[in-house]
């Protein structure tokens, strides 16, 4: 029978000894080992950068190109090596070319049932005459939807990229704005005459996606192109009447809701327009094939102010 | 090597296209034309989609008089295809210019190994 | 039709080889231009005008001025007239 000790005599013991060494609790240096104050370790702030200076000595001796003998070889190696890579990769594909079936030959496994259903089917179930476009924003418009949306991504990352911090701007940037028209009158007079016609025919090529070759990214680039144009003859001050970073963001978010809506409803309807109350009208007008218009007219917007913007941001880096 | 190498005269060109940018963007110092390098990349493969689509002796896809057998057209996916890769691609090669814009205003050079050495140089 | 494509393709391949060669920037650029202007004819010709009219405005048109725009920002390019505004600003 074992008699519970007191809390005195349990510190006597061995076991809580050993329970104090295990668990760390006792510092064995307090009040058995005269300590001494320790000093703080003074450096010098000159020895410091001498030694960084040093490090930095070392770093650029050790990669030294003309000194460095790895390096050399490293880098003929790396040559030498992706030529032989690149000639190895050529071989390897054109071997494989020579065992696919012939160019221009009908009976391919590509042509299968797939384009033959798009072919067949595509203008009563879109209303689309072009195929390639009724595929692209009918059948396939959620590939489509995301490149619209692969293009707005990228702008903005151009946009945070390359944007000019306007209390820093440099007197290089601002003499770029300041001397942005040139006045060259040939250019102009070029422009004056070119850029309705350029815009003209975007907007056709646009409108006239599903009967015709075009759509949303061809007439969504020339637009773009021609906006192009109209900046470099007349200067920066005269497209930030109409274009700022703003309308740039209202006009894309407005068009990939639109896009997104319309083609919501489109799923919500079955995907195959069963019950859709869009009628698809006569193949061959103008409006004509349901939602594709409205989705053409959105890509050419997305596409149009994406090239704008790309040409603005690299050349003055902000609206 | 198989049958088909003289018929298949446009991809097996394309594919040597596909090499020479590789090669581009494996030897070349310089940024810029380590860029184009992608972009004639990008431009074979869609040359080989193109190819694989055309049917000799057919015409685009747009539907004319009401003829709608497939015998008449060529195969239109790949021209879908393509089409969204060539925009995709030059919002690539935007988003590639401006970075190399932005490593031309830290370093000046736009030798991508004075890039790289200088890098190592600083201890990064 | 098949000889043509032949020597667009053949145009195509001697373009994409001088890109590399070239020592100029400048002049890659412009080399590269061709390429797609090509590229675009080669579209037409393999029935494709969709792709045409987009590889003309966009790759041809929208790459090259981006380029362009690039090598201007990086002072590859001497354009006309920046050594009289040097001046002016130094005056």
């Amino acid at each position: 029978m074992s008699r519970l000790k007191t809390k005195e005599e349990y510190e006597k013991t061995i076991g809580f000894k050993f329970r104090r060494w295990l668990y760390g609790e006792e510092d064995p240096y307090i009040n058995k080992v005269e300590m001494v104050k320790q000093h703080h370790r003074h450096v010098e702030e000159k020895t410091i950068t001498e030694r960084m200076h040093e490090k930095q000595m070392h770093r650029e001796y050790t990669y030294d190109v003309n000194r460095n003998k790895v390096l050399k070889t490293y880098s003929m190696l790396y040559r030498i090596a992706s030529v032989v890579f690149v000639i190895l990769i050529a071989a390897l594909l054109v071997y494989n070319v020579s065992w696919l079936p012939k160019t221009g030959a009908a009976e391919k496994a590509v042509n299968n049932e797939v384009p033959q259903r798009y072919i067949e089917n595509g203008l009563q179930e879109t209303g689309a005459v072009n195929i390639v476009t009724g595929m692209i924003l009918d059948y396939r418009a959620f590939d489509t939807l995301g490149e619209s949306h692969v293009l707005f991504i990228a702008t903005i990352t151009v946009l945070i990229l390359l944007r000019n911090n306007k209390k820093k701007a440099t007197i290089a940037q601002i003499s770029d704005r300041r001397f942005e028209p040139k006045n060259d009158s040939i250019l102009q007079l070029g422009a004056k005459i070119l850029v309705p016609v350029i815009f003209v025919f975007g907007i056709y090529v646009v409108l006239n996606g599903h009967i015709s070759p075009g759509g949303g990214f061809s007439g969504g680039a020339i637009i773009g192109a021609g906006l192009i144009l109209y900046v470099s003859a007349f200067g920066f001050e005269k497209t930030e009447k109409f274009f700022t970073e703003r309308t740039y963001k209202v006009i894309s978010f407005a068009a990939l809701a639109t896009y997104c809506i319309a083609k919501s409803y489109s799923f919500y309807t079955g995907a195959n327009h069963i019950h859709s109350i869009i009628p698809l009208g006569q193949p061959g007008a103008i409006l004509s094939s349901g939602l594709i218009l409205i989705l053409n007219i959105c890509v050419g917007m997305v596409v149009a102010c994406t090239m704008y913007t790309f040409y603005v941001m690299f050349r003055k880096g902000d609206f | 090597m198989g049958p088909n190498l003289i018929a298949n005269y446009g991809e097996a060109i394309a594919m040597i296209m596909f090499a020479i940018g590789m090669g581009n963007l494996l030897l070349q110092k310089n940024l810029i034309k380590k860029i184009i390098g992608l972009n004639i990349m990008d431009s074979s493969v869609y040359l080989f989609l193109a190819l694989k689509g055309y049917i000799t002796g057919r015409k685009v896809p747009i539907v004319v008089d009401g003829i709608q057998e497939v015998t008449a057209y060529i195969n239109p996916i790949p021209a879908g295809l393509v089409l969204t890769g060539i925009v995709v691609s030059v919002s690539v090669s935007a988003l590639m210019l401006s970075l190399t814009i932005r490593l031309y205003k830290r370093y000046h050079t736009l030798d991508l190994d004075e890039i790289s050495l200088r890098l190592r140089q600083e201890g990064l | 039709m098949t000889v043509f494509q032949i020597i667009l393709l053949v145009f195509l391949l001697v373009c994409a080889i001088a890109v590399s060669f070239s020592k100029n920037l400048l002049n890659s650029i412009l080399i590269f231009m061709s390429f797609s202007l090509i590229m675009s004819i080669l579209w037409v010709c393999l029935e494709s005008p969709d792709l045409g009219i987009t590889e003309a405005a966009v790759g041809a048109g929208v790459t090259s001025i981006l380029f362009f725009a690039t090598l201007k920002k990086i002072h590859a390019i001497e354009v006309e007239g920046t050594q009289e505004e040097a001046e002016d600003e130094q005056a």
